[in-house]
């Protein structure tokens, strides 16, 4: 009975991890660019967050409407000021930018907000649970689970039921006759990192609201996200969502034989993964 | 007859390579011009210079009068001059409805072509539709990719080599949609080493050679000795 | 006649550099005569910090394989070199050769697993390993688990080399130890630039330039690329456990988080390759120099010098991507270690 306790944790926190990553693989999807600040950025929006809630009184789930936008924003101003120019045959540049830029967003953050764990209260919600007969559950985690789903759904439909994801996908094969069609790829890339941005601002609310967070925890959150993306194999979203839960069952069960054990046992099950399928699990045709 | 289109003393460069010396072009409104020559004679790179693929002077290309050399391509397209490239380049990602969609989603102005006209023009594609585009034969495909540039209703239609590797029957199914295609508006220019096909569609000539018009005329009046000699030069 | 023609990598500036460099070798042998103990460690740094900036450039600079897990082997180096000291009696100075000898035991399996990720993906399959093996290592009870260890002052009181330093210099051991880890860290530093200087001068830096510009046509003339890799791997493997066992002996303190600092032995390293200028072996030397006149400048303002270091690699990344020796080579045309060919006709060959 503990283990299929262990289970079901274990799949809801697959779904953090999903939201980690489906920035991270839209992202990459898009533009091929590889960004490791990623976990700085969830960081970033999480102090975000616990300054509009803290400063203001409102609740973290109305927060999100204001820090979304003002996250899409500076997505939107990094791509276009910073990181097209790293766009390019050579992946060095775009690897040593977005590296630049975690130290620099960690220091940042620690001169503003100091190494101090912080996190955004969430009221009753934190503690509220769920009996489903065989096993009960947080309503924190079951709400994390229901959102990546839900985001994982929505970017989907915008990838293939939108003009923009047209023009995603298309400037994604081949910008070059994209921009024939009269579409201009910096901007689509910008609106593409805006909108991973949009999608970290989800992932840290529920960061800042299920643990304690300080300025030092975003490249873990990075590794953890890169490992469900690969494992999942690389643009597909719902393969993310596998991939999340393999890493958080992995870490429960792990955490279950010895709490030591739990980061290394996530770790462990991504080279697992790995060496059995080297592609991911739903790797994509024409990659 | 107004200039709808002009390069004035078009010049283009690769690194060392000079691929254009001063070339001077023009089309006007209705017109079909065709620009013939042998493989690297420059007609390729003259298209990409003219849809701001390449970069060049701001009044080496006028368009209805306004400079557009140093233009980037999606501002090229947005003033109506539309490109069916070299070597088709469906998006693979993109299915032939969405490859079509694409290619009006930029410029939405009304006009003759839509999803409808298109599938009238190449019935095929109707029966396709829900295919990836590069799943489709080289013939199909060269339909798409001309569908696709005339969904955005251009002014002037640019075609580079659409003969390109197909099967003489096929390209003769894809200029037998040439007259339908002028007869909506469209001034066009088709880039072509198939003299022939080129001769037969087009009313003006430009005859291309290393990098510079060696020939311009009217297609019906061009003799073919004097293609033969602007094609390979004096010593052919 | 048919002209003669010859390929050479020489070049004047290149001849004065080994000239240069060996008075300045000889220089660094006696320095310790003359100057103060803080100088000597502040010597050190400088000196293990370039090994590492070199090896991390020979790996992604020559080798296009960016790495952000080298810590793994700075730790794992170190921890070996302990294990070989506490748990087996080994004398610290021929432990750190075990450190080297482990890290390129550890790089055999990690490189099977992380060159299955093509290239930004490599640079996180990196970081995991280096994570996996921190994590494990912080499970080692033995050597302090996760709060980490010291040397025993059996060991550091007995230091193969210490007591013949002691008496050339007249100093106390501590002293004397310093010295010693300091001549290790000059004879690393040179081993590793002067080897890595031949390996690019050899057919290996045609090879890896190949490779850097077209995997598909550098094995279509018969250039084993897989192989290639992994050579580099695992030489950047062993002189950076080498280089980690020296630093935690100079430390004599060791524990999982500094052993396997992504910010100390990753972060900084590619800092100072980047500033200075990827891709050269001149480059990592003036980027460590930039990097400790920065840090010796800012180092009251803590969280303020990071933020500014990566605020300058940013920059000169976007800006000026060969780094600081790229502009100036492009201004001044020097190559102070000539690894282009260039093809001289027999007019240059007269005058040669």
């Amino acid at each position: 009975m503990i283990w299929i306790d262990t289970l079901v944790q274990g799949i809801l926190l697959g779904g953090l991890y999903a939201l980690f990553a489906a920035g991270l693989s839209l992202m990459f999807g898009i533009m091929r660019l590889v960004n490791l600040a990623h976990g700085d950025l969830i960081v970033l929006a999480a102090y975000l967050l616990l300054v509009l809630v803290t400063m203001t009184g409102m609740h973290p789930f109305v927060a999100v409407l204001i820090a979304a936008p003002v996250m899409f924003a500076i997505g939107w101003g990094l791509q276009r000021v910073v990181l097209n120019r790293t766009l390019g045959k050579d992946i060095l540049p775009p690897l040593l930018v977005t590296f630049g830029l975690s130290v620099v967003l960690q220091n940042a953050l620690l001169e503003g907000f100091t190494a101090d764990s912080r996190r955004i209260p969430a009221g009753p919600l934190e503690t509220a649970s769920l009996d489903l007969g065989v096993v009960t559950v947080g309503v924190m985690p079951l709400l994390t689970f229901l959102t990546a789903v839900g985001v994982i759904i929505g970017l989907n439909q915008i990838f293939y039921r939108t003009a923009l994801g047209r023009a995603f996908r298309a400037t994604s094969d081949d910008p070059v006759t994209a921009s024939l069609m009269g579409i201009n790829p910096g901007r689509v890339f910008a609106v593409a990192t805006g909108l991973a941005m949009v999608v970290v601002t989800i992932a840290a609310l529920y960061l800042g609201m299920r643990s304690n967070f300080d300025p030092s925890i975003g490249p873990a959150r990075l590794i953890y996200a890169f490992e469900a993306v690969i494992i999942g194999g690389l643009g597909s979203l719902w393969g993310t969502l596998a991939g999340g839960v393999i890493i958080g069952v992995a870490q429960t069960f792990g955490a279950a034989i010895n709490p030591e054990w739990q980061i290394l046992a996530g770790h462990i099950a991504f080279v697992v993964v790995l060496l059995i399928r080297p592609r991911g699990l739903f790797p994509r045709a024409n990659d | 007859m107004s200039i709808l289109l002009q390069t004035i003393g078009l010049t283009a460069q690769y690194g060392d390579f000079r691929a254009l010396f001063g070339v001077d072009i023009e089309l006007n409104a209705g017109e079909t011009v065709a620009i013939i020559g042998a493989n690297g004679a420059g007609k390729s790179t003259l298209l990409r210079s003219i849809t701001g693929v390449l970069v060049n002077a701001p009044e080496q290309v006028l368009h209805r009068g306004t400079p557009i050399g140093a233009l980037p391509a999606d501002q090229v397209m947005a003033r109506g001059i539309a490109m069916v490239p070299e070597g088709r380049k469906l998006f693979p990602s993109l299915t032939v409805e969405e490859n079509l969609l694409i290619g009006g989603q930029m410029r939405r102005v009304a006009g003759p072509w839509t999803l409808e006209a298109v599938y009238d023009l190449f019935p095929i594609l109707r029966e396709r539709r829900l295919n990836p585009g590069t799943a489709l034969s080289g013939g199909q495909q060269q339909m798409v990719a001309i569908g696709r540039a005339l969904m955005s209703n251009p002014e002037i239609l640019l075609c580079d080599e659409i003969s390109l590797g197909l099967a003489p029957v096929v390209i003769r199914d894809i200029y037998a949609a040439m007259p339908r295609i002028k007869a909506s508006g469209a001034s066009v220019i088709i880039v072509e080493q198939d003299i022939g096909q080129a001769l037969r569609v087009a009313d003006r000539v430009y005859c291309m050679m290393e990098g510079r018009v060696t020939l311009t005329g009217a297609a019906a009046t061009i003799s073919r000795e004097a293609i033969h000699t602007a094609y390979f030069g004096d010593a052919a | 006649m048919a002209r003669t023609y010859r390929v050479t990598t020489r070049t004047r500036a290149g001849q004065i550099t080994g000239l240069f460099a060996l008075a300045l070798v000889a220089l660094g042998v006696v320095l310790p005569a003359f100057v103060p103990r803080g100088v000597i460690l502040d010597l050190f740094f400088i000196l293990t910090m370039l090994t590492l900036a070199q090896l991390w450039n020979l790996l992604a600079g020559y080798g296009g394989l960016v790495s952000v897990g080298q810590q793994a082997f700075v730790g794992i180096g170190a921890y070996a070199m302990f294990a070989a000291v506490i748990l087996w009696g080994m004398n610290p100075v021929p432990a750190i050769l075990v450190g080297g000898g482990v890290a390129v035991l550890l790089a055999v399996p990690s490189a099977f697993f992380a060159f299955r990720l093509q290239g930004a993906y490599f640079a996180i399959g990196t970081w995991v390993v280096a994570e996996i093996t921190r994590l494990s290592i912080a499970q080692w009870k033995a050597l302090g688990g996760g709060t980490g260890t010291s040397l025993p002052r059996e060991a550091t009181g007995n230091i193969m080399g210490v007591d013949l330093v002691r008496s050339l210099f007249g100093v106390r051991e501590a002293a004397a130890r310093d010295i010693l880890a300091y001549w290790l860290a000059l004879a690393l530093a040179v081993v590793t630039i002067g080897a890595i200087y031949m390996l690019l001068r050899n057919r290996l830096g045609l090879a890896l330039a190949a490779v850097r510009d077209n995997t598909e046509a550098a094995r279509s003339v018969g250039v084993d690329a897989g192989r290639l890799k992994w050579v580099v791997y695992l030489l950047t493997a062993l002189g950076t456990g080498l280089t980690g066992a020296l630093i935690h002996l100079q430390t004599a303190r060791i524990s999982p988080d500094a052993a396997f600092s992504v910010t100390n032995w990753t972060a900084y390293v590619i800092f100072i390759v980047v500033i200075g200028g990827i891709g050269t072996i001149e480059g990592p030397i003036l980027g460590v120099l930039v990097f400790f006149a920065l840090q010796t400048l800012l180092a009251d303002y803590g969280t303020w010098y990071l933020l500014a270091l990566g605020l300058i690699g940013i920059a000169v990344m976007l800006f000026a991507p060969r780094g600081l020796w790229g502009l100036i080579s492009a201004r001044t045309g020097i190559h102070l270690f000539p690894v282009q060919r260039r093809l001289l006709g027999q007019d240059q060959l007269k005058g040669d």
